[in-house]
């Protein structure tokens, strides 16, 4: 494929509002998760809450988009001059010039699930101020992201579970070289609510501790909620500036389908290495070139053992990788763009975090999983992301510099 | 300058109030046949194996049905086609049964309920079907949801030069969901997408980005199932096609943002 730059990008989680916030807590290796105590459930579980969202003040202009979801995604958007970055790509390609894809998983479901316990008593009708369509939609968080912006290009929500925002960079990856757009505003925001905190359950996949991914006692998720944006745009032909040549590209997608089983992935991680290796093809690069690899690494017995044998049939068992959820929770279909934003810090920083809660990895995965931070120059990175339904995602990003050794 | 998407179409299948597949539609499209609204028949989802079918919801059966059909006509193997399925919502029923439960004092959903909720179950269930492990892209755009499909599809056919099949449908949501989003039936519509003319091309498409108005039907009935359902927004296209002649159509899309589509016979 051709590369694409990440001119600007930022990500919010429970471990930071957010570059530097992120940054600093992988590398303080800052526990974020704790208990439950989300509005009115009663599961034995860990969360990984973002303080604020309910304090967030949406413009009147936007008021009928106020749910949970979009609440963050405001927040998301106004850290580290995202904003500020797409207004000046408008100016630069026009507003409908940009598309807009954004990953969710359940949207503003919380703001639905809340309204039916305030049903007309006689009629069994929903409170009047439930707006389905700019809150509960599963475009909704696509919509209020054009609409903040004021941007009339292409648009679309992709929904494809804990895939879903790995799968954004793919859509607008096709819009830009088909020359639709010239830019585009990618991201995830999953919020936390009812139906994946019980639905989880109902899958016996919650763990009942801060998530433990790749360990020998991993029991289950910890479910996370996050917003995390990417703009994209053609890189520069002649990289010469300082900035230009720390900047991230995007340089391989890779995408697959287990065609096996609603809720569990292939047992020998068949769609995973497809897609993983699919990644690599598209980048023109070797399983050696990759310095570091984020694991979709859920904690869930099968995700990690079926994840890791797809891993060691491309990579081998020396590749670094870690799992992020440790620390962030899994933040559903966030997962893929906060993962995104996390490799292009640890490009950037020459970082490998160490993956957190997780005290003796499982053997039988037979990976080189990281358990401590490292220090060092890293120019080739993998992210992988895995959704119910089988689909899969893996995304490949490296520094310019790598690949303008001459600039 | 404007962009221009080139696909041609192979096959299409279709499934909604009234209409039952292709060749009946066809006839509705071009005149031949008076189009009468009767509620969405489902027929049951044989590829799908028995434990899976029992489960299957509509939307799982909607896209089932019109994909075999158009995969069919254009005489393909669903293994290796990329697919995008594109719905303006998860299954209907599904949704508002769980959001009642959630609101009750037992909130113990069961697994086959949460897996279902999902916005990609049918995406699943259908790799499952037919044995897919290609891409598979699942978006949704509310009432553009067609329009966001089509050009996704587009830009794999495109970019990828990969045949793709899009699938787009959308179920109703019961009591008291409906009254907030009152989608009134079951409706698909499948299109296999090509990058080259073939044997089993049945038109070719021109897609670029427009601000003209949207077509509309003078037949009222097929103009208020056009409004009615976010993938009934891609008919104009279809009665094109069934009309065997060259023709420009603009289909709604997002706000003042539309697709002008030059459709040709091959």
């Amino acid at each position: 494929m051709k590369p694409l730059l990440l001119s600007r990008f930022t990500a919010t989680s429970c471990i930071g509002r957010g570059l530097q916030e992120t940054l600093d807590a992988l590398r303080r290796r800052q526990q974020a998760l704790k208990p439950c105590n989300f509005e009115t459930v009663d599961l034995p579980t860990f969360i990984g809450e973002v303080a604020g969202v309910d304090d967030v003040k949406m413009a009147a202009s936007m008021a009928d988009y106020n749910c949970r979801n979009n609440r963050l995604a405001l927040l998301g958007l106004e850290q580290d001059g995202f904003a500020d970055a797409v207004n000046i790509a408008a100016d630069k390609y026009g507003r409908d010039r940009i598309g807009v894809f954004i990953g969710t998983s359940t949207s503003g479901i919380l703001e639905t699930e809340l309204a039916f316990r305030e049903r007309d008593p006689v009629t069994g009708a929903l409170p009047a101020g439930l707006i389905y369509n700019k809150t509960q939609n599963t475009y909704s968080v696509a919509d209020f992201t054009r609409q903040y912006f004021g941007l009339s290009g292409p648009a679309a929500a992709v929904s494809s579970a804990c895939s879903s925002s790995a799968k954004v960079f793919s859509a607008a990856r096709r819009m830009m070289e088909a020359g639709l757009i010239d830019a585009a505003v990618v991201g995830g925001v999953d919020t936390l609510c009812l139906t994946t905190l019980y639905g989880f359950t109902s899958l016996g996949l919650l763990s009942t501790q801060a998530c433990r991914p790749c360990d020998t006692e991993r029991d289950g998720i910890s479910i996370g909620e996050a917003a995390a944006f990417a703009l994209l745009e053609r890189p520069s032909p002649n990289p010469s500036s300082n900035e230009d040549i720390h900047a991230v590209l995007l340089l391989g997608i890779g995408e697959s389908s287990d065609a096996y089983h609603m809720s569990s992935p292939h047992p020998e991680g068949l769609g995973a290495r497809m897609a993983m290796q699919q990644a690599l093809q598209s980048a023109g690069l070797n399983p050696t070139d990759i310095d570091y690899i984020n694991l979709h690494g859920t904690a869930t017995p099968s995700n990690d053992a079926a994840e890791a044998k797809g891993v060691t049939a491309v990579f081998g068992h020396d590749t670094p990788c870690s799992s992020t959820k440790g620390a962030t929770g899994h933040t559903l279909g966030a997962a893929g763009a906060v993962e995104a934003v996390i490799c292009a810090l640890a490009l950037q920083n020459g970082l490998i975090p160490g993956g957190l809660n997780t005290r003796k990895t499982d053997s039988l995965l037979k990976l080189n999983y990281q358990l401590q931070n490292r220090n060092q120059p890293l120019a080739y990175v993998m992210s992988n992301s895995f959704g119910f339904g089988g689909t899969n995602c893996s995304l490949i990003f490296g520094l310019a510099q790598s690949e303008e050794p001459n600039q | 300058m404007t962009t221009e998407l080139t696909a041609y179409i192979e096959g299409i299948g279709i499934l909604g109030p009234g209409l039952t597949d292709w060749p009946s539609t066809r006839e509705v499209l071009t005149g031949g046949q008076p189009y009468l609204s009767s509620k969405t028949v489902m027929p049951t989802p044989e590829l799908l194996p028995a434990a899976e079918r029992r489960r299957a919801s509509d939307i799982v059966k909607l896209t089932l049905v019109t994909s075999l059909e158009a995969i069919t006509v254009a005489g393909l193997e669903a293994a290796s086609l990329p697919s995008v399925f594109s719905f303006s919502n998860s299954d209907g029923l599904n949704c508002c049964t769980i959001c009642e439960m959630l609101a009750s004092g037992d909130r113990q959903i069961s697994p086959t309920r949460f897996h279902n909720s999902v916005h990609n179950a049918a995406a699943g269930y259908w790799s499952i079907a037919t044995g897919a492990m290609a891409s598979s892209s699942v978006l949704c755009a509310f009432d553009a949801s067609f329009g966001a499909g089509l050009l996704d599809a587009l830009t794999q056919v495109v970019v990828d030069d990969s045949r793709c099949i899009l699938m787009a449908s959308d179920t109703p949501y019961p009591e008291p969901m409906f009254s907030k989003r009152p989608i009134p039936d079951n409706f698909g519509i499948a299109l296999v997408l090509a990058p080259q003319a073939s044997l089993q091309t049945k038109a070719q498409i021109k897609v670029s980005i427009t601000h003209d108005d949207a077509c509309k039907f003078n037949d009222t009935s097929l103009e208020t199932l056009r409004m009615a359902i976010p993938a009934a927004r891609g008919l104009p296209l279809l009665q094109a096609i069934a009309q065997q002649k060259n023709r420009r159509v603009v289909l709604d899309y997002l706000d003042n943002t539309r697709l002008a589509i030059e459709v040709s016979q091959c």
